[in-house]
């Protein structure tokens, strides 16, 4: 690694006074006023190829744009023939720091695998999203790629997903509000 | 006076008041959209009547009603007549401030003259900028009262900042004022109407007199007294409506330091070209308008400035005070004096 001199801003004149630096500053914000209100005022008219004036998204009625990376809740994957690929190792659930997965694993009907997992619970209240288990994962069978940020509940017995609810087999129902 | 002036210096009272209390509602949404529009944000739109948001206008309203509505609570320990008292001096210094404004001249209509100024005085500069003053009392007060280390501390740096640039404030209008000759507002107007505006001949003082006013109105860069989220100032142990006088203020101060840079400065009431004190009716419309354009133009550069320069450290805005736009306007003020004389 090379060092990379920097040069420090100089002292000038022109900086001591202050008053044409504020002047710089109010350029670029009021650039960006007129420009943004352009932008708004054309896009109100209706006129086609312009740029939106603000970059904010307005989340609950359109929907969150994420990353392409982005880690969020957790999603079992399936095998060719349907059956989910997790074969119950445990791996996850041992290596998971915030101890929020639970499974329990039962004999497999098939020869491919030995076992399967019965229940696969997630606590979503406890999870961390380090993604530790889809590290740990020796078959593949755990993403954190549901895209679903929509995860608030109003009881904490709620945040728990089930395995089917995970697979996207079963939808999740709506949080009640505890009476 | 007849019973008919009072009635008139009455409504013209209320009416100065209200324009104060309109503009400071305003400002409110100004304020949150001009940020967001600059930053590239939409800003807050989400109030609505009747499913209308109107670019998020009702947010004012709202904002009242929540304030009028909050729970008025105070800590045990505070001194509670001062506590009371402390907002109303600070809003009450700041609506007279705005009742001795001259929104207009003297026009004729219906056979009478009309002065469309609440309150006449032959010393209205000096009555303004001590009224402006005084508004201190009210934060020193609050600090004091609420029984808080960081309210007295934040109250104490708006002390200390108020009397730094009150001081700029008056030094640099006396250049102003010995071109003008007199101490009455509207008649600075009337020498502006009939001679050139005072930005033209003072423009040093116009830039020193709006830093010093952006100054005392406590705002971004200068809100130390404040300091709303990292240093706590005055009003933290105020909450409901008492907070929003003091959040009022600050608007109302606002408007009176645009108001008085747009009579000593920018030419008042006046456009140029037009003779309207002998334009009757349309005469004293065009004037408002012409005030109310000048002070909101004024608003929106505020504005801009507060949204665009960080906070001074709070030595840097002594020196500033000081060493630097005090010794400037009494430069000016020696310097339009010597050029007064040489010119004469």
């Amino acid at each position: 690694m090379t060092v990379k001199p920097v040069s420090r801003p100089k002292h000038t004149f022109a900086t001591q006074i202050y008053l044409v630096e504020v002047w710089k500053g109010l350029a670029i914000t009021f650039r960006h006023l007129f420009v943004n209100l352009f932008r708004h005022t054309m896009r109100a008219l209706g006129v086609k190829g312009i740029e939106p004036g603000a970059v904010t998204i307005q989340y609950p009625e359109d929907p969150a744009v994420l990353g392409k990376r982005a880690r969020t809740r957790h999603r079992l994957l399936k095998r060719d023939d349907g059956a989910p690929r997790c074969t119950a190792c445990l791996l996850c659930e041992t290596i998971c720091p915030a101890k929020c997965i639970r499974i329990t694993a039962e004999n497999a009907p098939s020869v491919i695998v030995e076992k399967r997992a019965k229940t696969f619970d997630i606590d979503l209240g406890m999870c961390v999203m380090c993604g530790y288990c889809v590290e740990a994962c020796p078959v593949d069978a755990i993403h954190m790629d549901a895209n679903d940020v929509d995860t608030s509940t109003y009881t904490r017995k709620d945040m728990i997903w089930t395995m089917e609810q995970m697979l996207g087999a079963q939808p999740k129902p709506a949080s009640k509000i505890p009476s | 006076m007849t019973c008919a002036d009072y009635a008139w210096t009455t409504v013209k009272v209320l009416g100065a008041i209200g324009f104060g209390l309109n503009i400071a509602g305003f400002l409110g949404w100004v304020e949150r959209k001009q940020s967001a529009v600059m930053q590239d944000r939409i800003g807050a739109n989400r109030a609505s009547i009747f499913g209308f948001t109107l670019l998020g206008l009702f947010h004012p309203i709202a904002d009242a009603i929540k304030m009028l509505t909050k729970e008025d609570m105070h800590a045990k320990s505070v001194h509670k007549p001062l506590y009371g008292l402390a907002p109303m001096i600070s809003l009450g210094c700041g609506m007279f401030c705005l009742a001795a404004l001259p929104y207009g001249g003297t026009i004729e209509f219906a056979g009478r003259a009309w002065t469309l100024q609440p309150i006449v005085s032959s010393v209205g500069l000096p009555l303004v900028l001590g009224v402006l003053a005084f508004g201190v009392h009210g934060i020193v007060m609050a600090g004091f009262a609420s029984s808080s280390n960081y309210g007295l501390l934040g109250g104490l740096r708006g002390a200390s900042q108020m009397v730094a640039y009150e001081v700029c404030l008056a030094s640099s209008l006396a250049g102003a004022m010995f071109i003008y000759g007199t101490l009455d507002l509207q008649q600075a107007v009337l020498w502006q109407t009939q001679h050139v505006w005072g930005i033209v001949i003072q423009p040093l003082a116009f830039i020193l007199f709006l830093t010093a006013g952006a100054a005392i109105t406590k705002r971004t860069p200068f809100d130390l007294p404040e300091g709303e989220s990292e240093i706590v100032g005055y009003h933290v142990e105020y909450s409901g409506m008492k907070f929003g006088m003091f959040l009022m203020t600050d608007f109302f101060e606002s408007i009176v330091v645009c108001g008085l840079i747009t009579t000593l400065f920018l030419g008042g009431w006046a456009i140029p070209g037009l003779n309207l004190p002998a334009m009757g009716l349309i005469g004293g419309l065009l004037m408002l308008g012409s005030f109310t354009t000048k002070v909101m133009l004024l608003l929106f550069l505020l504005m801009q400035i507060r949204w665009t320069l960080p906070r001074f450290r709070f030595d840097q805005l002594l020196d500033l005070g000081w060493k630097n736009l005090l010794p400037l306007s009494l430069l000016n003020f020696l310097a339009t004096v010597w050029g007064v004389y040489l010119w004469r």
